[in-house]
């Protein structure tokens, strides 16, 4: 029997570890591996940066500055420190790091089967298998659209399209956009539809509001000197509902400008709260929205609290971080009296709904026994629920930046080392037995 | 029997008469049509509150209840609470079964349906992880609610059947239950 599933299934080869995707994550991986001289591959379904190539958006800018963009061994090398990489310039600083370090990545090599054996872990891919003792999972942490249940049911001629798909406003109907998310995703393209002169109405639920500058200086350049983004996963209260925060209301401006609800309602873009329902062709939106824009309000200020605290308390500034204004506070978001409740979408005010309500990672390939009653891998900071599997990339892993480009380095460099000291064990136990 | 001889009889203690006047009356003057009711809430301690209700407007002037109307509400001992009355949630399904059974009574009166008992059962169902912040999948509201009324009337079943169902259609509470309010809590 053994001899027939080896014919059955051909090993492409036999590693230490294998690393599936190479996007930032994996690359970062892949790189404290090497330091450690572990034997692995990194097995790429597309090409390097495939998400970034492929899953975004057009005008997408990465919300962090250049100078933050770090991966283990390497940094931004360009002249616009300040700047916001576009999305081919994050796909060629990804694609210049996988050369620099020499990554041993396979592209074209999609997964499709990872399951324990003895010792180890059998990936199967479209190019055959690997046998390895451990496996990192870097393939992503936005790779499937989550939508609320009710969205299958839109009436059929209202197209749809998630946030995964959309590319440019031109891809859309003419007429009205219904964008639901108000994360920085769904704030920025309420934002550039809205500028290719449709109406658009954005429903909004619970949110992060977050200024581009603050006291002088880029939001990001505050977090990172006062160390909110190295918040350990084990130091906070509810690591769950930390886990779930959706992404701060941002965007990589070239003019350093902030995009808020304030902004989009200036510009035309109709608010209301979030959807709660269909009944019929006829949307119904949450009577929460007044609420929803205070918590982040509130929330906002206590930020920008922690950080003039830190301010007051660091008395030398950081370079870069000289002239530090006066503290002030963004204008309250400004909600109308009576948001819209309900939207007949049989009335043509809205032709397209876009969903921007979230991502998931995509693990139907993973056929380990590690996942919690509603479809989450179980882990620890990264260590997942079977021997010698790994997980990266995820928002809050180990650290608020985790799911950051800039995140990944200090998440690699620890969870390499729980894998060395895991193979390690594994020889102990060999050369014992 | 015929819908003259039932017309005769009929007295569910509605004084249909009065309500078609005022709608007659309000339709001259439709910002009398304006009401705000109004409860006030004390918390006492724990989650026992007291809430009483008097005063309210409308018809273009301030109003009053002929007496005030005292609510204690709290949780029962399995929630580690004092149980001093109905939880406010218990108090959602009263102000519904008590607005249907008034628009069943109030329909049938106009119907020339006479009633002799009218039981309404409602049932809210509701997972208290959302409240408890465990699951943010899960609301924190009911996610069913369902009325079982038992009517005995002199009618047919599929005339108590149209009871109900315009009841519903008027019904203020099951608005607000069905349909999003917004809701606007302050600091005063």
């Amino acid at each position: 029997m053994r001899a027939v599933e080896r014919c059955a299934f051909p090993v492409a080869g036999t590693t230490t570890c294998v690393v599936v995707g190479a996007g930032h994550a994996g690359l970062a991986v892949s790189r404290c591996l090497s330091e450690r001289g572990i034997d692995h591959v990194v097995l790429e379904r597309g090409e390097v940066a495939n998400a970034w190539r492929r899953e975004r958006w057009d005008s997408l800018r990465l919300l962090t500055p250049n100078w933050l963009s770090r991966l283990p061994g390497y940094r931004y090398q360009g002249t616009d420190p300040d700047g916001f990489m576009s999305m081919p310039e994050v796909i060629g600083f990804i694609d210049r790091y996988a050369r620099a370090i020499a990554a041993p990545v396979y592209t074209g090599t999609r997964v499709t089967a990872v399951r324990p054996e003895r010792d180890g872990y059998r990936v199967s891919t479209e190019h055959g298998d690997w046998r390895c003792r451990a496996v990192v999972i870097a393939s992503g942490a936005f790779s499937v659209p989550v939508l609320p249940a009710l969205a299958a049911a839109m009436p059929r001629d209202i197209e749809c399209i998630s946030a995964r798909d959309y590319r440019r406003p031109d891809q859309l109907a003419d007429g009205g956009v219904l964008v639901v998310g108000a994360s920085a995703t769904g704030l920025q393209l309420a934002d550039e539809i809205r500028r290719s002169q449709r109406p658009v109405m954005l429903a909004v639920g619970e949110h992060v509001r977050m200024p581009r500058r603050y006291r002088g200086a880029d939001i990001q350049r505050w977090l990172d000197a006062a160390g909110v983004l190295d918040e350990r996963y084990d130091a906070v209260d509810d690591i769950a509902r930390a886990r779930r925060v959706p992404s701060p209301q941002l965007v990589g401006s070239v003019d350093g400008s902030t995009l808020d609800l304030n902004a989009l309602a200036a510009r035309g873009v109709e608010l209301v709260g979030r959807v709660a329902g269909l009944r019929g062709r006829e949307l119904q939106f949450s009577g929460s929205l007044r609420n929803v824009c205070a918590l982040a309000d509130l929330k906002q200020a206590r930020l920008l609290e922690t950080i003039d605290r830190w301010i007051d308390a660091a008395g030398t500034m950081p370079p870069g971080l000289m002239s530090c204004a006066p503290p002030q506070r963004p204008d309250p978001t400004r909600v109308r009296d009576a948001p819209r409740l309900r939207l007949d979408l049989g009335r043509g005010e809205i032709r397209t709904i876009l969903w921007a309500t979230g991502f998931r990672p995509d693990y139907s390939w993973l056929q380990v026994p590690v996942f919690d009653a509603k479809g989450r891998l179980r882990h620890d900071g990264g260590v997942v629920a079977a021997p010698g599997l790994y997980v990266m990339g995820l928002p809050f892993l180990r650290r608020r930046k985790s799911s950051f480009i800039h995140g990944a380095e200090d998440d690699a460099r620890d969870l390499c080392a729980h894998l060395q000291e895991y193979l390690a064990r594994g020889a102990l136990r060999a050369q014992v037995a | 029997m015929s819908m003259q001889a039932r017309a005769m009889d009929v007295d569910n203690g509605v004084n249909v008469a009065a309500l078609l006047g005022a709608r007659e009356a309000l339709a001259a003057t439709p910002e009398a049509a304006r009401f705000q009711w109004r409860a006030t809430s004390h918390w006492v301690n724990g989650t026992h509150s007291r809430a009483t209700v008097r005063d309210f407007s409308g018809l273009g002037g301030e109003q009053a209840h002929r007496t005030s109307f005292t609510f204690e509400m709290d949780h029962p001992e399995l929630f580690a609470a004092t149980d001093q009355g109905a939880t406010p949630v218990e108090y959602v399904l009263v102000g519904l079964a008590g607005c249907l059974s008034a628009g069943v009574a109030a329909v049938a009166q106009n119907r020339q349906i006479q009633l002799r008992s009218v039981k309404a059962t409602v049932e809210g169902a509701m997972d208290i992880q959302g409240i408890l912040g465990m699951d943010p999948d899960v609301r924190n509201g009911f996610d069913d609610v369902r009325v079982s009324f038992e009517i005995d009337a002199n009618a047919t079943r599929e005339e108590v059947e149209a009871l109900i169902a315009q009841s519903q259609k008027r019904s203020a509470v099951f608005d607000i239950i069905a349909n999003p309010t917004n809701v606007n809590v302050t600091l005063a």
